[in-house]
């Protein structure tokens, strides 16, 4: 493959008439510099973009045309188009940032429209002093990055099904999502209210066409939460909370309430619906888990998975994959080919964030035989990602809400991939 | 900028750099909103107890015809099996083999009720309903199960009173935060 540039190369010169006796010094000089005019057959060998113009300028870019299969995939009520979900396409993305347009939705009656100009934030209930901010105010304030996923807490629910479903690695586990978010710590506003003794929760209210309403301890907004005004560089996205939402790094999705309106501090929670019809989880015995804010570690690979094949084999494949934790740093992901019997860690890509993606990879040397893919987190905290059936043990199989069991990438000797149930 | 007052706002620009490492250093800039706190709609919110339930009353009766108006058709005619969340019967199947949450089966306070319907029901009009309505609603969705009486009417006072089926089903996991799965090697 290495010799048709050099013999083109040759081929070029010869036809630049430049005689046999200049070849050698051309050998030395390697660049046809001497060459007067352009022949057709050079030109005929470039590729079309190095022979005209591109394309002008844009005032905001687009991904390719080639990649208009890179999408969320949206899953929502057939009557009301507003309710439901968009999952982030894990299974097509690399590294750990997700971009904004690819991050996944959740909206419990679709996207408002807001103008910042027209928005405000209450702070108010047990404080010395209730408070309103406008949006330009809330952008004078000293900001923070922070970089980490939200994951919603019904993210990867097919998995309690009886059989496991045959969708793309994202399409079932992409209600997660990893971005840089930049805002106020909300402890500076809370602080700047009064926060009296008695306050222990905080309710949150978002301006959408749910008013979507939910209680959050008021330790968490005191410790690391922050009011996000940015994402990834850039001013939330409409469905990302524009102007103004709460991230509450490493805790359930629903926490992070978009378009935030009203936080109003209380002594107790409100059993808001989203506390206690929602994101609750039911358990064996009829009793449910309430309050079950924090994301347990979890890992995918998210290539090879389903959707895609091992074109040939015995060949080495590239692992590769996603771990998180809402307790801290992953610290460990294991890989599995042959359904959980023996394990070899994946090298961890830095740097290793709390509470963000961390993406894996493990080279394979595919023998072409029959195999079942598995990765499994552990986290500083010493959690480790338990099997689907440890999870259903002690969850049963009605929890809905907080799946995180390691997921089963079955390769066939013909190379194609099946989503199973662990062994 | 003379010489003296180049030295001066250097001395200031270092005091300024030299306090930001301690503590964040900005101006507030949060407004007084004592006055907006007390409006109703920043008070949309309805407590366990009933707080912020707005003044009104209903019974089932009249509930059942704003249902099949306004609800029945995501909900279904019997409040189950559509295409919307189930919001009537099964109680007591929360232990059985096939569970089902629905308003009746599931839901630990009729304060929720009062404040879900209001803040997003109809899901194409929300806060179109009229206090009476929604208090009629909750009537009519909470006697299906016997909950309460067809007579009974449900207002400011009464709702909060309303103890529902599973009003004890809820294990608080924060501030524990104990996972009930620990798994090691």
């Amino acid at each position: 493959m290495a010799s048709k540039p050099r013999n083109e190369r040759r081929q070029f010169l010869q036809q630049a008439g430049l005689g046999a006796a200049l070849t050698g010094i051309a050998s030395t000089f390697s660049t046809p510099i001497w060459a007067k005019t352009v022949p057709q057959e050079l030109a005929d060998a470039l590729p079309e973009s190095m022979r005209q113009s591109g394309a002008e300028f844009s005032n905001y870019g687009q991904p390719s045309v080639h990649e208009q299969q890179v999408i969320r995939w949206i899953s929502a009520n057939s009557a009301a188009s507003g309710n439901g979900v968009s999952w982030t396409p894990l299974h097509d993305l690399q590294g750990t940032i997700t971009p904004n347009g690819l991050h996944y939705e959740r909206h419990h009656n679709g996207v408002p429209a807001i103008d910042p100009a027209q928005h405000q934030l209450l702070i108010d209930g047990l404080v010395n002093q209730p408070l309103s901010f406008d949006i330009k105010s809330l952008l004078r304030y000293p900001m923070q990055s922070r970089t980490c996923f939200i994951e919603c807490g019904g993210n990867s629910n097919s998995g309690w099904r009886t059989n496991p479903i045959q969708t793309q690695a994202g399409y079932a586990h992409g209600l997660v999502s990893n971005a840089e978010w930049t805002g106020i710590p909300v402890k500076l506003l809370l602080q700047e209210a009064g926060i009296k003794p008695e306050a222990k929760w905080v309710l949150a209210e978002g301006a959408d066409g749910a008013s979507l309403n939910i209680s959050i301890p008021l330790e968490k907004l005191m410790d690391d939460a922050l009011l996000a005004l940015y994402q990834n560089g850039e001013r939330l996205r409409p469905e990302n909370g524009y102007p103004l939402r709460l991230v509450l790094p490493g805790w359930e999705g629903i926490l992070n309430v978009k378009w935030l309106r009203q936080l109003r501090l209380t002594d107790q929670p409100l059993m808001s619906r989203d506390e206690t019809a929602q994101y609750t989880e039911l358990q064996t015995d009829g009793k449910a888990r309430q309050f079950t804010f924090l994301m347990e570690a979890k890992s995918l690979i998210t290539s090879p998975s389903l959707g895609m094949m091992l074109p040939d084999n015995p060949a080495t494949y590239q692992i590769t994959g996603l771990a998180w934790s809402g307790r801290g740093k992953i610290t460990r992901v294991e890989i599995s080919a042959d359904g959980g019997e023996t394990w070899l860690d994946a090298e961890l890509q830095g740097p290793v964030l709390a509470k963000a993606f961390t993406r894996f990879n493990l080279p394979w040397h595919w023998q072409g035989k029959y195999a079942i893919l598995q990765s499994r987190a552990t986290d500083e905290t010493g959690y480790v990602q338990p099997t689907r059936e440890t999870l259903l043990d002690n969850r049963g199989k009605h929890g809905f809400f907080h799946y995180n069991a390691i997921v089963s990438w079955e390769i066939t000797e013909e190379g194609d991939i099946n989503h199973v149930y662990g062994f | 900028m003379s010489m003296v007052s180049k030295l001066l706002f250097l001395i200031i620009s270092l005091s300024v750099y030299s306090s930001s490492y301690a503590e964040p250093d900005y101006q507030p800039l949060g407004k007084p909103a004592a006055e907006l706190s007390e409006s109703p709609q920043w008070n949309l919110s309805i407590s366990t107890d009933g707080q912020g339930l707005p003044v009104g009353q209903g019974i089932a009766s009249q509930g059942a015809k704003i249902f099949a108006i306004q609800c029945a058709g995501c909900h279904g005619p019997a409040g189950i099996g559509a295409s919307a969340e189930p919001l009537m019967g099964e109680v007591g199947s929360l232990a059985s083999e096939y569970p089902e949450k629905t308003v009746n089966s599931y839901w630990p306070y009729a304060s929720t009720l009062f404040d879900y319907i209001r803040r997003a029901m109809p899901i194409d009009a929300p806060f179109s309903l009229t206090a009476d309505e929604v208090y009629a609603l909750c009537a009519y969705i909470l006697n299906s199960d016997g909950i309460i009486s067809a007579d009974f009417e449900l207002n400011e006072q009464t709702l909060p009173q309303v103890t529902m089926p599973n009003r004890d089903g809820f294990t608080a996991i924060y501030p524990d935060n104990h996972s009930l799965l620990r798994t090691h090697e």
